[in-house]
């Protein structure tokens, strides 16, 4: 198990190394002096060439990657052109709100994604399945950001019963989340489905009906705990693009998370810290993948054994 | 084939003993009675039709300027005049969504296009040369898959800056991997069977084996991936412009749309209704379509 985790892990770092050159090479791509583009539009030219002096421009490239991975693992991520503030700091305020909208959003997606793909698997072909899966691909296809204004339309402007937007308390949570989870829960319903129905094809489901196993453990017991399986590791998967959705719906409620940090660091030119942003997105989905991976291997002994 | 025709054995010809007359259809033929068999994706396909018939007839079909302010009929809501009312400047929104169609259908098919020919190619590279050419390859996707591609998507618009052709750009990266892992699995597939090998036996070989015997049998792949990626190239696309990263504001963009809509929420909600429904129809549209055509093309690519 351990040996397990740790190959995995080693699996992990050509990824890691390959985003990190990505993002060093980001401000280097651009027309223009790195230096004056990371120090911000209106810097001094002395600021410039402290910046200068910090990226190592004048240093072999080599160099410079060296010299910025060790930064980066000092946890220095330079500071912001746009509030002058350290990056790492930025980013650590807008940590929180991004981690419990995409949490909150997870738990329902996959409570209600699953659900709705195992009653589809159990009834294929009735009106459950059809009802079921238009839902799922009416999810996919609706555009998230229109689905949130509609609810900002009926349940705070009309209704009032929910704030518009921002980070406040629990009640603020319940309509971006609802609005995130939306797409997941039907990829997860879809998918979910398709694993049951494979699984009630397989021929212990089958002896186990024909011995006389009662039906609904047959859909329990055999054919659910075994459709799961596959289900676990889509789950973790859709985390990572939640986290890609937040960027799209922290605009929508005026959420001060990493989406919307990210979006406004795009828009501003913001550099340092887009740079920083896009290193730490990796860095999830990386460890999210792991989590994924791990998790399998704890519930499929097979993969374990190899 | 043969599949088929036992599918169409009915149990009453079994009983009565009358013998079946079989006939062989060539592969074309039976995609389209597949085809023709998917109700929800005909009507999706024909919905895609009108769409793209208005997006090139927008100048003779749309009944008003889209970019014509109209200040006596400021947020006007929807008439017999102006079917999806009007916005901020009195510009007529049914116009614009037709106009809008012109960019939502160009750049989700330019940048479905991009992709699609990179991606292609690097799946018939990695599928026909195997070995560390095709480790490389595979790598190479399996770091741009890891990540959700919105997130690919603004970090080429961060490096190229905002504007509709950046996100071309932005949103053809993302569908490069994806081309090219379906590519890749049907080459495997594809140059095992019979003909390949017999085109080889004969001494066909390189660039024109690969496109001329190999590449026909990945169509199938390519198709059904190409409608579904058009439905998410779209949204995306509408996505980036709805956070300002994509079309700017006087363009009919319908995610433009939407966002120049927002605040008027509550007071004139057809301004983000009719962009928001625009897109989920076209959308559902290519999904409904991508469905149906691998059902009918017999691909397992999504669950």
């Amino acid at each position: 198990m351990l040996g397990y985790a740790l190959r995995r892990l080693a699996g992990a770092v050509p990824v890691l190394v390959a985003v990190s050159i990505f993002v060093f090479a980001f401000v280097r791509l651009l027309p223009g002096d790195p230096a004056r583009l990371v120090a911000g539009p209106d810097a001094t030219a002395q600021d410039v060439a402290l910046v200068r002096e910090e990226m190592g421009l004048d240093r072999p490239i080599w160099e410079q990657y060296l010299r910025y991975v060790g930064q980066t693992l000092q946890g220095d991520l330079g500071r912001s052109t746009k509030t002058k503030l350290p990056v790492a700091e930025e980013i650590g305020q807008r940590f929180m709100p991004t981690f419990w909208l995409t949490v909150v959003a997870m738990v329902w997606a996959t409570a209600i994604g699953v659900l709705i793909g195992v009653i589809s698997g159990v009834k294929r072909g009735k009106w459950q399945d059809r009802l079921g899966m238009v839902f799922a691909v009416s999810g996919i296809s609706f555009p998230s950001f229109w689905m949130g204004l509609l609810l900002i339309n009926v349940f705070s402007v009309r209704l009032g019963w929910l704030p518009t937007g921002g980070y406040t308390d629990w009640k603020s949570l319940i309509l971006p989340s609802f609005t995130l989870g939306t797409t997941v829960a039907a990829i997860l319903a879809r998918f979910s489905r398709s694993a049951f129905v494979e699984v009630s094809q397989e021929d212990y489901v089958r002896t186990a009906r024909m011995k006389g196993v009662p039906e609904r453990r047959v859909v329990w017991h055999h054919t659910l705990r075994n459709a799961l399986i596959p289900v676990i590791t889509m789950t973790g998967l859709e985390f990572g693009s939640l986290l890609g959705g937040a960027i799209v719906i922290e605009t929508v409620f005026a959420w001060p998370g990493l989406g919307r940090l990210l979006i406004d660091s795009v828009s501003y030119r913001d550099y340092p810290v887009i740079q920083a942003l896009i290193l730490l997105f990796a860095l999830e989905f990386v460890i999210i993948n792991i989590v994924v991976d791990q998790l399998y291997a704890v519930v499929n002994p097979e993969i374990r054994l190899r | 084939m043969i599949d088929a025709r036992i599918d169409d054995i009915t149990e009453a010809d079994l009983d009565s003993g009358t013998s079946v007359p079989l006939e062989i259809r060539s592969p074309l033929a039976e995609f389209w009675r597949r085809l023709l068999r998917q109700r929800v994706a005909l009507v999706a396909g024909l919905l895609i039709l009108v769409v793209i018939v208005a997006a090139v007839a927008a100048p003779w079909i749309a009944p008003f300027d889209p970019a014509e302010p109209d200040y006596e009929n400021v947020l006007a809501g929807p008439s017999a005049l102006h079917w999806a009312g009007t916005d901020a400047y009195g510009r007529d929104i049914f116009s614009r969504i037709i106009w809008g169609a012109r960019i939502s259908i160009s750049v989700g098919f330019l940048s479905v296009a991009l992709g699609g020919v990179l991606g292609v190619t690097l799946g018939l590279v990695s599928g026909y040369f195997g070995g560390w050419v095709d480790n490389l390859v595979m790598r190479l996707c399996d770091v741009m898959l890891a990540f959700p591609g919105i997130l690919l998507a603004i970090a080429v618009v961060a490096l190229l800056g905002p504007g509709v052709a950046n996100v071309i750009y932005a949103v053809a990266v993302f569908s490069i991997p994806i081309y090219a892992r379906v590519v890749r699995g049907s080459t495997l597939a594809v140059k095992q069977t019979l003909y390949v090998q017999a085109a080889r036996s004969i001494g066909v070989k390189g660039l024109k084996l690969v496109l001329r015997h190999i590449l026909p049998g990945t169509l199938p792949g390519i198709i059904v991936t190409t409608s579904l990626r058009m439905g998410t190239a779209i949204l995306v696309a509408a996505g980036l412009s709805f956070l300002g990263l994509g079309a700017q504001p006087p363009s009919p963009e319908w995610g433009a749309m939407l966002a120049d809509g927002r605040s008027y929420l509550g007071v004139a909600d057809h301004l983000t209704f009719f962009p928001g429904l625009a897109i989920f129809l076209i959308v559902l549209a290519f999904n409904l379509l991508g469905d149906g055509l691998r059902d009918a093309l017999d691909q397992k690519l999504r669950p």
